[in-house]
């Protein structure tokens, strides 16, 4: 009863809608580059130096979209990083990966430490407010649901739309496909499979160090160490969930946030008395191993994702 | 542009590209110094003196190099086989629970005969833990990277969860630890009186043990074969599915070794805070050593002196000790590169 409860007011399902939102975007960069055929490890890293990219520059004057351009623009210089190393010189996109994840929150906490050497506590930023759209936001449910968020959050909905539009209905994402598919295609094309890839990994890090700045600039409005926390590995699990389409990708995120909503809730049931908090803080990552398994026998893995293409060779 | 292979690398390439890759973590880092305000000279002469400086210093470096050379080893081997562990950090951990079940009292034995019941116990454990994305991998094909990567999350709201109820300590004070293990449990110091403890001489059997397993024999061979081409290792005969499940557990097992000679010789209970990712800086570790076993205990030492270097110098001149931290992803990422090259030539078009 009380689970149904929970499951109708439209406070849990905004709730939702807030939780999906970080993952929404990063789960759409790691899109971006999986199709292109380019496994980026880098994630979660990435999402940790744009929590704090966005955040640092917001503190330091910049306006709020100017906060989220620098951590996109973070984002695109290690999604750089990963290209250079992944595509042309086609290193194991798995220790490129976990070494990006590594240098940049490590850069992270440095430059944290060096820019604040002296505070126990992070400063606090004026961070995005509910924006509610006219007219929409007053639909009984609906409304408080979905339209009275961060316009953050919707900028996050209107990704998934671009993202859809750009891979299904343009050249640019028909090529970015075929590289992920069928790179010699590509290359047979006249196109290069080089820069197509190195494009999608830049463009697909920024979106998810915007991910990471959602964390600190509208979820919250402070920086934390531990922040992402495996969020950036749960993305990689959503994108397989989403056979790899930014539809389906969507759809995971937010039924994988309104089970993580659910567990908030949960914890402060009767049921949170019997069970230890740490079952309800584990249900994310148990959650994102189940997607896995259910999705393995279905998979329609891109079929040149983690293949390296050097012309002439193979 | 595009790699050309190199038919027979010379010596001078295979030799001046690693030492370049390390000469560029250093530039890197001296930068970052001078951002922080340091000196960089200053900062890179305390990190050598703090890691080596002192007979104390020199011990401290030993010690932190024993669960890295144990969680070294555990990624090499998986890496050899293209297993990829991302998971040593809960299989770290999963050898720890293992010596806090039964070190505290559970069992009363004479101390080898307790030490070697724990030390098996953990790596089963360990061993296990690494055997679900295992089977996950070889029977449905699901990604053992995310896998690993999110059983380490798992592991550690487990282990929490462990510390505040059936394993807490009840003279704790409420803190989240458990009790402290009974003395036969502690694995004994080398030399009295020196902090080094039995687990560093652990650490280095185990490099041999797996030296000689990677080198000597028939699984050793077979694992480098289906890491190299599973596709060709099945064709030849070799079982793949098997040699991988066996893999796993080995790496598994070395992984738990490390939480095994944490807690018994270092801490003598068990945190939280037991690891500071030892389980992924593992894998900078075995990186940097080509996943070669013996090269493990070398790069161990390495990436150990680095981090207590940093963190004198820190203390000494106030630079964040995160510069350990980004000198070993620089190192590993610029290595990785460097080996590239000494195989292949970049041409352009």
């Amino acid at each position: 009863m009380e689970l149904f409860e929970i499951l109708t007011s439209a406070a849990f399902w905004a709730a939702a809608i807030r939780i999906a939102s970080p993952l929404i975007f990063a789960t759409m960069g790691e899109l971006i580059c999986e199709r292109a055929g380019v496994l980026n490890l880098g994630i979660e890293g990435i999402m940790v130096a744009g929590a704090f990219a966005g955040w640092i520059a917001v503190w330091a004057g910049m306006p709020l979209w100017g906060g989220v351009s620098v951590a996109f623009m973070v984002g695109m210089g290690l999604g750089g990083i990963h290209s250079i190393l992944s595509v042309p010189f086609g290193l194991s996109q798995h220790v490129v990966g976990i070494g990006l994840t590594l240098l940049a929150t490590s850069a992270t906490f440095y430059t944290y430490r060096v820019m604040l050497p002296e505070v126990s506590t992070p400063p606090k930023i004026d961070a995005f407010q509910p924006f509610p759209i006219p007219i929409l936001s007053d639909i009984p449910f609906f409304g408080p649901a979905l339209f009275q968020q961060t316009a953050l959050t919707y900028l996050a909905f209107i990704l998934v739309g671009v993202v859809s539009f750009t891979l299904y209905r343009t050249p640019l994402g028909l090529a970015v496909r075929a590289a992920g598919e069928s790179p010699a295609a590509v290359a047979a094309q006249g196109l290069s499979v080089t820069a197509i890839r190195m494009g999608a990994v830049m463009v697909g890090s920024g979106c998810m160090a915007v991910g990471g700045a959602f964390l600190t600039m509208s979820a919250f409005d402070s920086f934390f160490f531990d922040m992402v926390n495996g969020r950036g590995w749960i993305c990689i699990a959503l994108v397989v969930f989403g056979a790899w389409r930014p539809g389906k990708a969507l759809f995971g995120a937010i039924l994988f946030a309104a089970f993580d909503a659910l567990q908030i809730r949960l914890q402060q049931t009767g049921i949170g008395a019997v069970v230890p908090y740490q079952v309800f803080l584990m249900m994310p990552y148990i959650l994102s191993i189940l997607a896995l398994i259910a999705m393995s026998r279905r998979a329609e893995v891109p079929a040149a994702l983690m293949v390296p293409f050097n012309k002439g060779e193979r | 542009m595009r790699l050309e292979p190199i038919a027979n690398p010379s010596l001078t390439r295979r030799l001046t590209l690693p030492a370049l890759a390390i000469v560029a973590t250093i530039v890197i880092a001296s930068l970052l110094a001078l951002i922080a305000g340091g000196n960089p000279f200053a900062v890179l002469g305390q990190i050598i003196i703090g890691a080596f400086g002192s007979k104390f210093a020199l011990l401290e470096t030993l010690n932190r190099a024993t669960p890295l050379i144990f969680t070294g080893l555990a990624i090499a081997v998986a890496f050899r086989a293209k297993l990829w562990n991302i998971g040593a950090e809960a299989q770290l951990y999963a050898g720890a629970v293992m010596v806090a079940v039964l070190g505290t009292g559970a069992l009363q034995l004479p101390a080898p005969l307790l030490l070697t019941i724990m030390a098996l116990a953990a790596m089963m454990a360990g061993a296990f833990l690494l055997l679900v994305p295992a089977l996950l991998k070889t029977r449905l094909g699901v990604d053992e990277v995310v896998t690993t990567l999110l059983f380490n999350f798992i592991f550690l709201l487990f282990v929490s969860y462990l510390l505040e109820g059936p394993l807490k300590d009840p003279m704790g004070m409420g803190w989240p630890k458990s009790a402290h293990l009974i003395p036969e449990a502690r694995l004994p110091r080398i030399v009295d009186g020196l902090r080094l403890h039995w687990g560093f001489a652990l650490a280095l059997i185990a490099a041999v043990v797996v030296w000689v397993i990677d080198a000597k024999t028939t699984l050793g061979f077979e694992m480098r074969a289906v890491g190299q081409n599973a596709e060709a290792a099945r064709f030849a005969g070799i079982p793949v599915t098997k040699v991988i499940l066996k893999t796993a557990l080995l790496s598994g097992g070395l992984a738990a070794l490390a939480g095994f000679s944490e807690v018994a010789g270092l801490k003598g209970s068990l945190t939280l805070d037991l690891s500071p990712g030892f389980g992924y800086t593992g894998i900078v570790v075995a990186m940097l050593a080509l996943l070669h076993p013996l090269g493990v205990v070398v790069a161990a030492l390495f990436v150990a002196a680095i981090f207590v270097g940093a963190d004198s110098m820190s203390r000494a001149i106030g630079v964040p000790s995160y510069l350990a931290d980004i000198m070993l992803a620089t190192a590993l990422l610029f290595m990785v590169l460097a080996i590239l090259l000494t195989k292949f030539r970049v041409r352009r078009d």
